[in-house]
């Protein structure tokens, strides 16, 4: 990504907004825990609230909604096999 | 014949990107399989056995919000340190990047205050598998803490004579410095809801 002043004066008012998006989605996955949800319905709910998080964080502070291709060619093979290992454990 | 490492400060033809950043992108891929590992050990852990203890039950969640609040900042603080270099604004550096550091210690002090409590009520890793789990899985992570607070103080005391020297290097260096502080913040908004919320 470039760094000229002015793009980074934008970037600026994101990174106040994406934490203030995480500020309210801790408070939100907080809050649903006190809820007492069946298992299966809090683990959908707890997953889907921290993986928005995470890819908040991963888009706008790690810059990757703009970063070139070589990083994501390497993040999508990690993730593939990041996935088969979280599924490993869980086939019967 | 030259020994220095090309292309640290102008990206790489080939890559597009500079060898740094490459580099740390690599050490974080392998970072994400490091602690993978450690999720799917939770995973098989858990659903192994009929009765998992619900983490609330154990842990203390209102100081993990907390932690999670104070690390969620100093993401912030640590991206407005380096787009502060982007604007030619050293002192504004200095005070996001000690902010940052300042945040960090702050998430350790909290951390130690609840494993002392653990430890108080004879709560150790050999306990219980929910307790060998945590404690490794946070222990890992405190340790990721650590040597954040370790590389983000030197950039923000001896380090930082580059930016005189060399700003685009340095600047490369605090975005590393980033990339890695981010990966900490991402690793413990997943281990929050696992362990304490579910």
């Amino acid at each position: 990504m470039s760094h000229s002043a002015e793009e980074v004066k934008k970037h600026v008012r994101t990174y106040v907004a994406v934490f203030a998006a995480l500020a309210v989605l801790t408070v939100v996955t907080v809050a649903v825990s006190y809820l007492h949800l069946p298992t299966a319905q809090a683990v959908t709910v707890a997953l889907f609230v921290a993986c928005i998080k995470g890819a908040l964080v991963a888009a706008f502070f790690m810059h990757l909604i703009s970063e070139k291709k070589v990083v994501t060619s390497i993040l999508i093979l990690t993730a593939f096999f990041l996935v088969t290992l979280l599924i490993l454990p869980q086939i019967q | 014949m030259s020994a220095e490492i090309r292309y640290i400060s102008k990206p790489h033809p080939l890559t597009g990107v500079t060898n740094s950043k490459l580099g740390i992108w690599c050490f974080l891929a392998s970072e994400i399989m490091l602690f993978g590992g450690l999720f799917s050990a939770y995973i098989l852990l858990r659903t192994g056995v009929s009765n998992w203890p619900h983490g609330s039950q154990i842990l203390n969640v209102p100081l993990a919000t907390l932690n999670t609040m104070l690390l969620i900042t100093s993401s912030v603080t640590m991206v407005m340190s380096w787009a502060s270099l982007a604007m030619h604004n050293f002192g504004s550096y200095r005070k996001y990047m000690a902010a940052t550091i300042l945040l960090a210690c702050g998430f350790l002090v909290v951390k130690a205050f609840e494993y002392g409590v653990k430890f108080e009520h004879h709560m150790f890793p050999s306990k219980s598998n929910f307790l060998g789990i945590y404690f490794t899985m946070t222990g890992l992570h405190v340790l990721h803490v650590i040597g954040g607070i370790i590389v983000n103080t030197y950039l923000l005391f001896p380090g930082s004579k580059m930016w005189k020297t060399n700003p685009e290097q340095f600047m490369g260096r605090v975005e590393a410095a980033g990339l890695y502080w981010h990966f900490v913040d991402l690793v413990w908004i997943f281990l929050f809801p696992t362990l304490y919320l579910l």
